[in-house]
């Protein structure tokens, strides 16, 4: 019963999505005055939606095998947390829980939404009932979560192991409500495209949404790195995967977004730029979905090669990408520009923040889809990877990192002040980095140098904004942004330092062998079996020194017999200064085995910059939506994203 | 704005749109092809997997008859299964030479005495090498062999029931 009741509130959903997208055109054509109807509607679909996710979850809770999806991802020996989580660690159920972000950001949308136009709103509800209308046709045509089976199976197949873990718990659902939390955006300058109402009022009106989607894929990216460096025991936090681009590109767009949204709001300047980066940003989150879930790209996470709901899921793409498109092309001509502003101003800044962005964009796109393009055209096969997008990105990366310094001390307008001079203390920081590299490693590679000089340079710049002033009396935004802007500089002395000072030792031990890696000792004390819920495991028992007391580390390598399947399951050691990192591996015909050992100096900055971006975002929003509600006159709002 | 700006991104979907049609109509071909068909076996000389059987030389193949190289392992699963449609070969008078990659003589034995027993020649490839020299990325792979040593045919993944007609016409072929 449970299931048809999930099945039953997605087709009900489905239709009210139709009705939201017919008042809208009703609305759109005379004036009748639906909106509140609207309002109602789109909340409606959010908690129908809400309903068929959680009849998800119950079905996944309770193993209920007669359900297919759970036949086919779940067993009854597994973990009650995975069980749960499992509900979306498989196609349908990751398709559903899209569908389900998408209406409840839509309701979210309808009731919160006080800033924009009344006609604006509609035209906006209206789009984002059309986006819910092809996922709902995408779930219940191609991908429907709840079909049956009869006879039900004694037991079910099981969840790749590699997904066993409190990654997957917090993993996508994030990442997901950062991508589809873009829909907002992409709706509502649909809308106002539609209206013709593109001014700093939208402005203002997208911002908070921007904001916290932009937080929540930076959340999803950073853990889902982490996730990746100690579940999958390579030792990488990001691999230039196609489907971690996929990820990147709607972050690189989102967060161009977000800089431009501000400049729309506050000087309702870059009206058509900031439209467009609207549809661009959503329009990657459908890129994303898309590639991973037409397995079209080979990846570790591509999960199966399925031309059919491909093939939908490009049609949709289509679709909605190509009608966003064309609404661009016919009504931008009659977007007017706002405010001027002067080539030395905080616009120009933030014009050349967007435009670098972009250019990453483009090249982690083109680098990404490339192989296919070069495919299609002359037949070769090749792979692009680190090293190109190192390369080509790295150096992009740098040059914004360092304006990053400067633009925040801009005015807006025009800027007379001589700025450069207030950067002489963040100069003198990084060039005593550099200088400080050179000394001490003269080998290091170029780019690793680089970084941490600009980290260096970017941690002391970043915190001007609140200098020579009562940083008590700075607006939230802007310590969000400091906040922010110094995270940038964290994780990237993280990188470099990863980069540069990582040593590695990969050899056969027997008990009782010391391998050194780095200033570590590691005696490889025994090797003994384990055995948890569901797997049995050889665990590898490792003393560590550095001088000062031993500690111990465990290292596993994991049998899993629901689908049988052997994981490593990496021995972490976090210290103030570097993670020790073990990964024991399969025996050989002596008695010994093989260990991986890495010391990975400071790698811990990188995710620590990553939350601290986050964190930015977030005093940012609360900002704004506190300032809102004290209802601060219009010039004290402006302001820092 | 321009009337080119406000089409460009169009015209760019576009072309994306074109690039992935032309990838979900043609899925990716992930199996890596062997470089040698229609060339030459390389030379190689391979022990005796087994005491009880010969090894297997690149002069072996070269016999005047077409040759069927089958690279297996006890260790592979669908090895079990092809193992079964290879004797169904042998009965049709094909000859099955065996290359047996990082495989163990005891559990050779074992294998064999439990699903049958195609093959004339079985050379252990304890390190892979003339697998890889071959130009085989995985077990089990076939390779259809002239009577002049030329490779004709790679046949990547287990020959099924479904797959013998078009084996025994490759065999044909190869005369």
């Amino acid at each position: 019963m449970i299931a048809e009741t999930g099945l039953a509130a997605l087709w009900l959903a489905a239709g009210l999505a139709l009705f939201q997208l017919a008042l809208m055109v009703l609305a759109l054509r005379s004036e009748i005055a639906v909106a509140r109807a609207m309002r109602a509607v789109a909340a409606v679909q959010g908690v129908l939606t809400l309903i068929a996710f959680g009849a998800l979850l119950i079905v996944f809770a309770r193993t209920d095998l007669s359900v297919a999806l759970v036949a086919e991802n779940s067993h009854s020996a597994k973990p009650f947390i995975y069980k749960v989580a499992g509900a979306w660690g498989n196609h349908e159920g990751s398709m559903l829980m899209w569908v389900t972000i998408l209406a409840a950001a839509g309701a979210f949308l309808a009731l919160l939404s006080r800033r924009t136009s009344e006609r604006t709103l509609i035209a906006a509800l209206g789009a984002q009932a059309a986006l819910a209308l092809g996922f709902y046709a995408f779930l219940l045509i191609a991908s429907n979560p709840f079909a049956r089976l009869d006879p039900a199976p004694l037991e079910g197949a099981g969840l790749n192991p590699l997904l066993q873990d409190p990654g997957l718990a917090f993993h996508p659902p994030t990442l997901y409500l950062g991508y589809v939390g873009l829909s907002i955006a992409f709706s509502l300058a649909v809308g106002a495209l539609l209206t013709g109402e593109v001014d700093s009022r939208l402005g203002r009106a997208m911002r908070p949404w921007v904001l916290a989607a932009w937080i929540l894929l930076t959340l999803g990216i950073t853990a889902g790195s982490y996730w990746a460096y100690y579940e999958l025991g390579w030792g990488g936090y990001w691999f230039w995967d196609p489907v971690e681009n996929a990820s990147l590109m709607p972050w690189l767009a989102g967060t161009a977004l977000l800089h431009s949204v501000t400049v729309l709001a506050t000087r309702g300047a870059l009206k058509a730029w900031t439209m467009m980066l609207a549809v661009i940003a959503f329009s990657m989150s459908m890129v994303g979905t898309f590639l991973v879930r037409s397995g079209i790209l080979t990846s570790v996470h591509a999960f199966a090669i399925d031309p059919e709901r491909g093939t939908f899921l490009l049609v949709l793409l289509g679709i909605y990408v190509g009608a966003a498109f064309a609404l661009f092309a016919w009504r931008g001509a009659s977007l007017k520009e706002g405010a001027p502003f002067e080539l030395v101003s905080r616009e120009t800044g933030l014009v050349i923040n967007n435009l670098l962005l972009s250019v990453v964009l483009g090249i982690v796109f083109l680098g990404t889809l490339y192989p296919l393009f070069v495919e299609a055209l002359s037949g070769e096969k090749l792979s692009v990877g680190a090293p190109y997008f190192n390369a080509v990105a790295g150096p992009l990366a740098l040059i914004l990192a360092l304006l990053v310094g400067v633009g925040p001390l801009l005015a807006w307008r025009r800027e007379r002040r001589p700025v450069l001079a207030k950067l002489k203390v963040p100069a003198l920081i990084g060039a005593t980095a550099l200088a400080i590299t050179i000394i001490l490693a003269p080998a290091m590679p170029i780019l690793p140098r680089l970084g941490l000089t600009v980290a260096a340079y970017l941690a002391a710049a970043s915190i001007l904004p609140l200098v020579g002033r009562n940083p008590s009396r700075a607006p939230l935004a802007t310590w969000g942004m400091v906040v922010a802007h110094f995270g940038i500089a964290v994780a990237l002395a993280g990188m470099g330092a990863n980069a540069a000072f990582t040593s590695e030792r990969l050899a056969v031990a027997k008990p009782g062998d010391t391998l050194g890696v780095g200033p570590w000792l590691v005696q490889l004390q025994q090797v003994t079996p384990m055995a948890g819920k569901n797997w049995t495991a050889m665990e590898g028992e490792l003393i560590a020194t550095r001088g000062s007391g031993p500690i111990t580390l465990k290292p596993q390598t994991r049998y899993f017999t629901n689908p049988p399947m052997e994981t490593n399951e990496a021995a972490i050691q976090t210290f103030w200064n570097g993670q020790l990192y073990t990964v024991i591996g399969k025996p050989d015909a002596s008695g010994g085995w093989q260990l991986r050992l890495w010391w990975k100096p400071f790698v811990t900055l990188i995710w620590l910059g990553g939350a601290l971006i986050a964190l930015g975002g977030a005093i940012a929003l609360l900002g704004r939506l506190w300032r809102r509600r004290r209802g601060e006159p219009e010039w004290r709002r402006k302001g820092y994203a | 704005m321009s009337r080119v700006i406000r089409f460009a991104p169009l015209a760019l979907l576009a072309l994306v749109i074109v690039a992935l049609v032309w990838r979900l109509a043609r899925p990716v071909d992930t199996n890596v092809h062997s470089t040698l068909e229609g060339k030459e076996v390389p030379a190689f000389a391979l022990p005796a997997a087994l005491p009880t059987k010969p090894g297997l030389n690149a002069a072996d193949l070269a016999t005047g008859k077409p040759h069927l190289v089958n690279v297996f392992a006890s260790w592979c699963v669908p090895c079990i299964t092809e193992v079964k449609v290879l004797g169904e070969l042998k009965s049709r008078g094909v000859l099955i030479d065996g290359i047996a990659v990082r495989d163990r003589p005891e559990d050779l034995a074992e294998f064999l005495a439990r699903n049958g027993d195609p093959y004339e020649r079985i050379g252990g490839d304890a390190q892979s090498r003339v697998q890889i020299s071959l130009g085989s990325s995985g077990v089990p792979e076939s390779f259809v062999v002239d009577g002049e040593g030329v490779i004709r045919y790679q046949h990547i993944g287990p020959i099924e029931a479904g797959d013998v007609p078009m084996i025994l016409a490759r065999l044909e072929q190869a005369k």
